[in-house]
C-alpha cells in the first residue's frame, strides 16, 4: 500500500462569481521513501497541493488517504494531530518565532505532542546537531543567516520524525551555494528514508529528486523518474 | 511510522494538560514581558479595581476586629441598656434627645425587678478634670465611672487586690475608688495603692481595690481608670439629670433572650411607653452591635462593589481590546503553531493564559497595595493591622475572572483563524 493515494483530488475557491480551480481531479501515489521535486508556474496549484498533502487545507472533493486513512473525514483536532505527527513543514520564509531561540522553535511541536520537559529538550538538541547547528541553540532566528534560519526550520520539520517532509519552495529566499547545502540535507533525509517532497522553480534543484511531478494550472501535466 | 489517532490513558492526559498549562503560562509571561509599557498600561485597571475593593476591606477588617475585641468585654451574656444609640455616625436624631433619661431610680427599680438577670450593674461616666496621689499626677486620658457591685461581674473586671464595690459603698455614698491596674501602678509606683487616698477633682477617695490588667493589645491603655459608687459621684461630677446607663448580665445564654425581654418590659412600664409604642431607650448586646455596625457598613460595602465592578469592568473591555490587538499581530505566529500541530483548543487556552497572567499581574499589585492602603488607613484610626486573606483571595479570583470573561472572545478569534490565510499573513 502507498504512503499517499490522491484520488481525483479538486481543490476551488470561490471569489464571488468566479470559481477558481486551484486543484483539479489530481490524481497520485507516492510511496514511503520517495524523493519528489513538485514544479510549475507560478499560480499552478503547487502551494494548494502541498497545503492538502499537509492536512492543512481539505479538499472540496476527491479522497485523500494517508497511510489508508481517510484523510479527507477527518475533524480539526484530528488534523492537528496528523500535522503535529506525520508532516513536517519547512516555508520559504522560514516561519520561525522571531522573539524565541532556535532551540525553543525546534521544541514547539513536541510541546504540542505533550512530550516532557527533559525529553523535549534532548530530542530537540539531536534535531538541531542533525542539521549542524549545536552550536547555535540559543540564537534568535534574527542572529542567524538565512541558511541557518531554514535549517532551524528543517530541525523543527524532522523533530517529531514524521512520515512526510513538505518544503514549499525552501531555497527561495537563499542564495544558490546555500541553497544547494540545504538540498543536500533534503536528500540525506530522503537516503535515512524519510519521504521528500520540495516544491521549487529551478531545474538544477529539482534534479537533486528522484521524481518531478510538473503541475499546470490545477492539472499534473507530467510525473517522471529523474535518471542520475 | 504511523501512529493510530492516539488515546491518552487518564494519567498521560493529566500531565499533556499540566504541561500545556504551563507551556501557555511561559508563553504568557514571555508575551507580556515583550510589550511592558503596553502591558503596564492594560493592567492598571484591573490594579485599580483590584485595590479599591482591598484597601476598603482591609480597613473595614481592622474596624471590624477592633470593635468586635471591645464587644468581647460584653460575652455572649452581657447587655447594655442606654438612653441613646451605640454607634452612629451621624449626630444622633433629635428623636433620641428627646428622650427622657434614664435615672438612677429606674435603675434602682429594674434591678429589684429584674429576677432573670444574674446582676444588674449602674453606671455613668463622670468627666475628670485632675486625678492624682501624694506621688504623682494621673496620665492624660484618665477616665472616671461610677458604678454599683454588679457592674464588676457584667464588665468582666477582675480583682486583683483589695475588694470591689459593696452595697454598703453606694448605699451610704461613701469616698472609695477602685482603680485600673495601670493607673495604680502610676499612682503608686513604690508599692501596693491599697489603703492609700487620691484626690479626684479636690475630694479624696480611699483606695480599696486594684484591677487585673487588661492589658492594651490595640494600643490605648484600657487600664487607665478609676471607679467610684455610682451614687457618690452623682451629686458631685454630673448634674442630676444626665442618663445612667444599665449593665445586665443573664445567669447562661439560654436565658439570655428571656432576660432582655423582661428588662425591656420593666423598664418600658417604668418609663410609661404605651403599649405598641417603640421603645424610648436602647439595648445593645454583641449581636444587635455587630448587626447595626454591619448595617451601617453596607452602604460602604455597596458602594466598593460598585466603584469597583465597574473599574474591572472597564480594564476588561481594555484587555479585551488589547487582547485583540495582540492576535492580529501575531495572525503569523498562530499559523505556524497550527501548522505544527497546534490544536484550535491550544491557542484558545494560550491567549485566555495571557489575558489572565495580564490580570494576575495587576491584581496582586493591586491586592498588595490595597493591603498596605488599608492598613495605613488603619494605622491612622489607631485600629489593629490585619492581613484580609479571604479577601486577597478573592481579588485575584476576580481577576482571574475578569481576564477568562474578556480574553475569551481574541482567544476564540484567534483559534478561529485559518491556518493558511495565517501563514501568508504579513
Ligand atoms: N485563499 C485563496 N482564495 C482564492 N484563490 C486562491 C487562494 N489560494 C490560492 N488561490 C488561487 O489558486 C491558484 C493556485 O495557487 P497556489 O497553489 O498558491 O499556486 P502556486 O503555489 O503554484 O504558485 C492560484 O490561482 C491562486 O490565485
Ligand atoms: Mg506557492
Amino acid at each position: 500500500m502507498s504512503l499517499i493515494c490522491l484520488k481525483n483530488l479538486s481543490r476551488r475557491y470561490q471569489m464571488g462569481e468566479e470559481t477558481i480551480h486551484a486543484l483539479r481531479d489530481v490524481s497520485l501515489e507516492i510511496e514511503r521513501g520517495e524523493y519528489v521535486a513538485i514544479m510549475g508556474p507560478s499560480g499552478s496549484g503547487k502551494s494548494t497541493l502541498m497545503n492538502l498533502l499537509g492536512c492543512l487545507d481539505t479538499p472540496t472533493s476527491g479522497t485523500y488517504e494517508l497511510n489508508g486513512t481517510n484523510v479527507s473525514e477527518m475533524d480539526d483536532n484530528e488534523l492537528a494531530e496528523v500535522r503535529n505527527r506525520e508532516i513536517g513543514f519547512v516555508f520559504q520564509t522560514f516561519n520561525l518565532l522571531p522573539r524565541s531561540n532556535a532551540l525553543r522553535n525546534v521544541e514547539l511541536p513536541l510541546i504540542y505532542s505533550g512530550m516532557t520537559f527533559d525529553e523535549r529538550r534532548r530530542v530537540a538538541l539531536e534535531a538541531l546537531t542533525a542539521v549542524g547547528l549545536a552550536d547555535r541553540v540559543t540564537h534568535k532566528p534574527n542572529e542567524l543567516s538565512g541558511g541557518q534560519r531554514q535549517r532551524v526550520a528543517i530541525a523543527r520539520a524532522l523533530v517529531n520524525t514524521p512520515s512526510i517532509i513538505l518544503a514549499d519552495e525552501p531555497t527561495g529566499n537563499l542564495d544558490s551555494k546555500t541553497g544547494d547545502e540545504i538540498m543536500t540535507l533534503f536528500e540525506d533525509l530522503s537516503r535515512k528514508g524519510n519521504t521528500v517532497f520540495v516544491v521549487t522553480h529551478e531545474e538544477e534543484v529539482a534534479l537533486h529528486a528522484r521524481r518531478i511531478i510538473r503541475i499546470r494550472d490545477g492539472l499534473i501535466a507530467s510525473d517522471e523518474a529523474v535518471k542520475h | 511510522m504511523f501512529r493510530p489517532k492516539q488515546t491518552y490513558s487518564r494519567w498521560k492526559l493529566l500531565r499533556v494538560l499540566s504541561a500545556e498549562f504551563k507551556e501557555s503560562f511561559l508563553m504568557a509571561l514571555n508575551a507580556v514581558a515583550s510589550h511592558k509599557l503596553r502591558s503596564a498600561l492594560t493592567l492598571l485597571g484591573v490594579l485599580v479595581g483590584v485595590f479599591s475593593i482591598i484597601v476598603v476591606m482591609t480597613a473595614m477588617r481592622a474596624m471590624q476586629t477592633k470593635i468586635e475585641s471591645e464587644l468581647d468585654v460584653l460575652g455572649g451574656q452581657t447587655f447594655a441598656v442606654q438612653k441613646l444609640p451605640g454607634i452612629t455616625f451621624d449626630r444622633p436624631d433629635e428623636k433620641y434627645w428627646r428622650r427622657k433619661d434614664i435615672t438612677l431610680a429606674q435603675g434602682l427599680e429594674v434591678k429589684k425587678r429584674a429576677t432573670l438577670a444574674r446582676g444588674v450593674g449602674l453606671e455613668m461616666n463622670f468627666p475628670v478634670t485632675e486625678m492624682f496621689s501624694s506621688y504623682a499626677k494621673a496620665p492624660p486620658g484618665v477616665s472616671l465611672t461610677g458604678e454599683t457591685p454588679d457592674s464588676f461581674a457584667a464588665q468582666n473586671w477582675i480583682l486583683h487586690e483589695g475588694r470591689i464595690l459593696s452595697d454598703a459603698d453606694v448605699d451610704g455614698l461613701r469616698d472609695v475608688c477602685v482603680l485600673g491596674n495601670n493607673l495604680a501602678e502610676v499612682l503608686f509606683p513604690a508599692g501596693s495603692a491599697m489603703g492609700e487616698r487620691i484626690k479626684i477633682n479636690g475630694i479624696g477617695y480611699s483606695v480599696i481595690g486594684v484591677l487585673e490588667a487588661k492589658g492594651s493589645m490595640q494600643g490605648g491603655n484600657q487600664d487607665n481608670f478609676a471607679v467610684i459608687p455610682i451614687t457618690t459621684g452623682f451629686g458631685r461630677y454630673s448634674s442630676r439629670y444626665q442618663s445612667i446607663g444599665l449593665m445586665v448580665q443573664s445567669r447562661d445564654l439560654a436565658s439570655f433572650d428571656d432576660t432582655v425581654e423582661q428588662v425591656r418590659g420593666v423598664l418600658r412600664a417604668l418609663r410609661k411607653v404605651p403599649p405598641g409604642g417603640e421603645d424610648d431607650f436602647e439595648i445593645l448586646s454583641q449581636d444587635s452591635m455587630m448587626q447595626q455596625i454591619n448595617s451601617l457598613t453596607l452602604a460602604v460595602r455597596i458602594g466598593v462593589t460598585l466603584v469597583s465592578s465597574i473599574a474591572l469592568i472597564a480594564a476588561g473591555i481594555g484587555i479585551m481590546n488589547i487582547m485583540l490587538v495582540s492576535v492580529t499581530e501575531r495572525t503569523r505566529e498562530i499559523g505556524i503553531r497550527r501548522a505544527i500541530g497546534a490544536k484550535k483548543r491550544n491557542i484558545m487556552t494560550q491567549f485566555i493564559m495571557e489575558a489572565v497572567v495580564l490580570c494576575e499581574f495587576g491584581g496582586a499589585i493591586g491586592v498588595l497595595l490595597g493591603v498596605i492602603g488599608g492598613n495605613v488607613a488603619a494605622h491612622f484610626l489607631k485600629l489593629p493591622a490585619v492581613i484580609p486573606f479571604d479577601w486577597a483571595l478573592f481579588g485575584l479570583g476576580i481577576c482571574s475572572l475578569v481576564g477568562i470573561i474578556f480574553g475569551t472572545y481574541p482567544a476564540y478569534k484567534a483559534a478561529n483563524l485559518d491556518p493558511i490565510e495565517s501563514l501568508r499573513y504579513e
